[in-house]
């Protein structure tokens, strides 16, 4: 059943990511993967990226929601995909609801808590670690979407991304807001395919 | 039970869903403003306590402290009418645009626009990957772990889930170890 599916999947997403903002990332990329790659591609996870930076609100919520709502609709119905979405949403905020409730009568042991902080101490860095390998997942996904091969290289519109990639990213670095970096890379992407390229 | 402050919590935290941008750290100066400044319901220090406790707490940065401020204003029912009303803004934006992207998607404009935002997106996320990395720590257990949880997934094809709770338990010995020699 898809929507106890949606459910559990991102009820585990929401009680296993530390830290905010892309560390739901790695477990997102996976789990999305394992159970409905057939019909969520990485192409379409890397766009939906772009559409939560570009929409109010925390990334956790806009991705749970959209994932639920595709996977719910799917035969078209509408109610399946608002029931999809309500499923997934649920799931991810109810550990974290949980959780502070009960850290909230008792957070001064909970902060100075030697565990707590010796488990930090290592989910930290493990999230910069995981999100390393999503960022990776996702250049594989952007400049080889046919795989490592020859061919590639011989694409313009390789070339073409690869320029647009080194311009945004220094856009990035001169923190340039990121929702007019998605607005600039969205015309250059229509230019370049309507001159061929792509 | 005081309809009129649970009322008040699910409008305020509506607003800040509504109104803030790519999540997690991006909110809290918002709920600074609003729940301190405005609505006197906690204290500038309890701000600094809520980043520290859903830093050390799994889950969105966003649910953890509309959470925190619910429950701190008004018990289990603030908790839940600040969690509801700053997670109902993205619920319904993310679900219309679900649906029109669903329309527009065979669209050969669409289809290009996305081509590139794609590696904007990729730009976006190392550019992520470089702040967090230079916010971590300095140190060898840092490294180690930061190098054994990339190669882990990327090669090994670890299951993320396994490499998220082998470092924790790395963590907890590393530092047990650590506090016991320095008592010694």
């Amino acid at each position: 059943m898809i929507y106890l599916e949606l459910f559990y999947t991102f009820f585990m997403i929401g009680a296993f990511t530390f830290g905010g903002g892309y560390a739901m990332l790695p477990l997102i990329q996976q789990e999305v993967g394992a159970r409905w790659g057939d019909v969520i591609s990485q192409q379409s996870m890397i766009d939906f990226v772009a559409v939560s930076e570009s929409t109010p609100g925390p990334f956790a919520i806009n991705m749970a929601t959209y994932i639920g709502s595709v996977m719910g609709g799917q035969g078209g119905s509408a109610l399946g995909s608002v029931f999809g979405s309500f499923c997934a949403t649920l799931g991810v905020v109810l550990p974290s609801f949980v959780i502070i409730l009960i850290v909230a009568k008792c957070y001064d042991k909970f902060r100075n808590s030697r565990i707590v902080q010796g488990c930090m101490s290592g989910l930290k860095p493990a999230v910069v670690g995981l999100i390393a390998n999503a960022v990776l997942g996702v250049l594989l996904t952007v400049f080889f979407p046919a795989g490592l091969s020859v061919s590639t290289f011989s694409g313009i519109g390789f070339y073409i991304s690869g320029a647009i990639f080194l311009a945004m990213l220094v856009l990035a670095f001169k923190k340039v807001h990121p929702i007019l970096i998605i607005a600039i890379s969205a015309v250059l992407g229509i230019g370049a395919g309507y001159f061929g390229f792509f | 039970m005081n309809i009129q402050k649970l009322w008040a919590l699910f409008c305020t935290f509506f607003k800040i869903g509504a109104f803030t941008f790519g999540g997690g750290y991006a909110m809290i100066p918002l709920i600074q403003k609003e729940t301190v400044e405005n609505k006197h319901w906690i204290t500038d220090e309890d701000i600094l306590e809520i980043i520290a406790i859903a830093e050390s707490t799994p889950g969105p940065i966003a649910i953890n402290s509309a959470t925190f401020v619910g429950y701190r204003t008004a018990g289990v029912a603030g908790a839940f009418c600040a969690t509801l009303g700053v997670v109902l803004p993205s619920f319904c934006i993310i679900l219309g645009i679900s649906y029109i992207l669903r329309e527009f998607q065979e669209l050969k404009v669409i289809q290009y626009a996305f081509g590139g935002i794609r590696v904007g997106v990729l730009a976006l996320l190392f550019k992520a990957l470089w702040s967090m990395y230079q916010k971590s720590k300095k140190n060898w257990v840092s490294y180690a772990v930061m190098a054994g949880a990339f190669t882990l997934t990327a090669f090994l094809k670890v299951d993320v889930l396994i490499v998220i709770i082998s470092c924790a338990v790395f963590g907890l010995i590393t530092s047990l170890l650590a506090h016991r020699r320095a008592q010694k």
